[in-house]
């Protein structure tokens, strides 16, 4: 699948990575899934893990709430943002480790507080690994 | 009738696009196989190769997480809705001993990073370290101060006393300009200035049976720079029962004591001394002095052994008692075993939670000021108006009778006072003082045994009478 996203919500996914820097953002990408994911909204998320800023948790409860809230604007949740603060935005064994299939997970590189490069991956059916996700991104005019 | 199933969007695939799967079976648990039977791709999603849910997979039966049920045990009813729901979870490929330095880090720990035995996965495990020193006096100074410098990421430090001008002859981390400020302030803008990366955390507080357990659990590493017996036992048992490690350090006059207590490899304090000494065998550096520099030494070998830990380097003092001479310049170590029958770390432990140390260490148990007392006002009245009748002891040492004494007072230093109890006058009206009371005390107890019935003691000691009395009079 691909992940369409417009230039301005990835502005907004930039500046939250940014603030929450060094430690580590998190959120759900939301909109309608077809032929291709179409992200219209980002929803911010409290990452429950406090204990170490490299480790983001969303609880099971808050992504319920989520989900119910979304249902009401028939829209779904298409995947998860989070921000990789001074590493490459690919994922860790961790991520994969903890991966969803058809989730998009959408990484954001913050080197020295300053957002860099994005990357959206996605699970493989073996769970072995992720692959990269083609991004589309467009301008709003 | 059966049980429904509700599978979550990225599942959908291995359920043929279906968002509900019905099923029947009497528990949660096999509910869970017939979906795994009847749609095996589900399982390595869902399950661990040994069977169990995996973390990030949550079931809620109807309303409520099947956790706060009986799990896998709970019965299911038909009609009941079965839940998929995902918590996720992830993170950047650091974890806790993989910080990341920027490049003024790297210029500031260069002599660091110069040493293999260090370099930048040392450094960065220091950076990821989280260390909490209890007490910032004598062996918390240089401790904190070179934990700072080192490049510790996060220092704890527990205390809640002021800084007096009497600490400022060895506790170098605070200063003149801090005089009467809360030692963790005054420790706090030292140890940024010194390291601005740096995080201090201040427990303002006494470490008690009460608080110790949740302000330990968040540290990696305790160094105990306390003075006292209680509070040492306390941070022993709290770091035994926590499986932390507990740098120990202790300092007297010129001689000083280091290790390094881990029960998971070793010997803990409890398995080198069992009981405390009797209450007032032992002095404190208040009563009995200490040489500035001696916690400087010790209180740095607990800060090397703290880094060493940290970046697992070299042989560290588990199961080794290093001992300090200062006057005779020498390091001796004894060899410390792990006893097998100790209350806390052994093999059948009888502690099992945090006890009363005040009580264990016999304070409050002590005999002390339990004799009539004069207050120093009331002395300075009685000494004008009886004038020659009054005889006031001063029990205190030479050394201290020279930096100031009161006029009038003899001197009888408390050990001397059995053999010199012929040259004093049966009838008199007696004063015992020494430095701030206990001692004199003691003398109280001594001539009361003795059969002399006029005794009071000056109540606070020469220390009270410079403060109130005689203004000007040095104090110490």
């Amino acid at each position: 699948m691909t992940l369409r996203l417009s230039g301005g919500l990835l502005e907004e996914l930039r500046r939250e990575a940014e603030q929450a820097y060094p430690a580590e953002c998190c959120g759900v990408l939301a909109g309608r899934g077809s032929v291709t994911k179409d992200v219209t909204r980002l929803v911010p998320v409290t990452n429950r893990r406090t204990d170490d800023p490299h480790r983001y948790l969303i609880s099971p409860d808050d992504l319920r709430r989520i989900t119910d809230d979304l249902h009401q604007e028939e829209l779904e949740i298409l995947g998860f943002y989070h921000s990789h603060p001074d590493h490459p935005a690919a994922p860790s064994a961790y991520d994969i480790e903890h991966a969803w299939p058809w989730y998009s997970y959408l990484i954001v590189r913050v080197s020295g507080g300053r957002a860099a490069e994005l990357a959206s991956w996605q699970l493989n059916d073996d769970r072995a690994a992720m692959r990269p996700e083609p991004l589309d991104v467009f301008s709003e005019v | 009738m059966s049980v429904t199933v509700s599978i979550p969007t990225p599942l959908r695939s291995f359920t043929g696009g279906q968002d509900t799967v019905e099923l029947s079976g009497n528990t949660v648990g096999q509910v869970l196989d017939g979906l795994l039977t009847a749609h095996a791709e589900l399982r390595r999603h869902l399950v661990q190769d040994d069977g169990r849910l995996r973390n990030f997979v949550n079931l809620y039966l109807n309303e409520t997480d099947i956790r706060h049920l009986s799990s896998t045990a709970t019965p299911v009813h038909p009609g009941d809705v079965l839940t998929i729901v995902p918590s996720i979870a992830g993170g950047a490929p650091s974890t806790t001993t993989e910080a990341s330095l920027s490049h003024a880090e790297i210029l500031r720990y260069s002599r660091h990073l110069l040493l293999p035995e260090v370099g930048i996965a040392g450094q960065r495990k220091l950076k990821a370290a989280r260390v909490l020193t209890v007490g910032a006096g004598g062996l918390g100074s240089p401790l904190s101060l070179y934990l700072a410098a080192a490049g510790v990421g996060t220092i704890g430090i527990v205390d809640f006393d002021v800084v007096d001008l009497t600490n400022l002859q060895r506790q170098i981390v605070h200063g003149t300009s801090t005089l009467g400020r809360p030692k963790l302030e005054s420790a706090e803008a030292r140890l940024t200035d010194v390291n601005p990366n740096v995080r201090i955390e201040k427990h303002e507080t006494r470490l008690t049976s009460q608080n110790a357990l949740e302000i330990l659990a968040d540290y990696d590493i305790v160094v105990d720079g306390t003075d006292n017996f209680p509070t040492r036992y306390l941070v022993n048992d709290a770091c035994v029962l926590l499986g932390k490690p507990n740098v120990y350090g202790s300092i007297f006059r010129f001689e000083g004591q280091a290790s390094l207590f881990y029960a998971k490899e070793g010997p803990c304090y409890r398995c080198l001394y069992s009981e405390p000494p009797p209450p007032g065998l032992v002095p404190s550096c208040a009563e009995g002095g200490v040489l500035g520099v001696l916690p400087g030494i010790i209180g740095s070998i607990q800060a090397l052994e703290t880094i060493k830990w940290i970046i697992g380097a070299g042989d560290s003092l588990i199961g080794r008692l290093l001992l300090f001479d200062a006057l005779k310049l020498r390091f001796r170590e004894l060899r410390l075993r792990k006893d097998p029958s100790c209350p806390i770390c052994g093999e059948s432990p009888t502690i099992r939670e945090l006890i009363d140390y005040e009580a264990f260490c016999g304070i409050g148990a002590e005999p002390t000021y339990a004799g009539p007392e004069i207050t120093a006002e009331e002395l300075r009245r009685e000494m004008q108006e009886k004038d020659s009748e009054l005889v006031l002891i001063d029990v205190r040492e030479p050394h201290e009778w020279d930096i100031a004494h009161i006029e009038g007072a003899r001197l009888i230093p408390l050990g001397q006072l059995p053999e010199r109890l012929a040259d004093l006058d049966g009838h008199a009206e007696i004063v015992t003082h020494c430095h701030h009371g206990a001692r004199s005390m003691k003398a109280l107890q001594l001539l009361k045994g003795a059969g002399f019935s006029r005794v009071r003691s000056l109540a606070g000691g020469i220390d009270a009478w410079a403060d109130r009395v005689e203004i000007g009079m040095a104090r110490y």
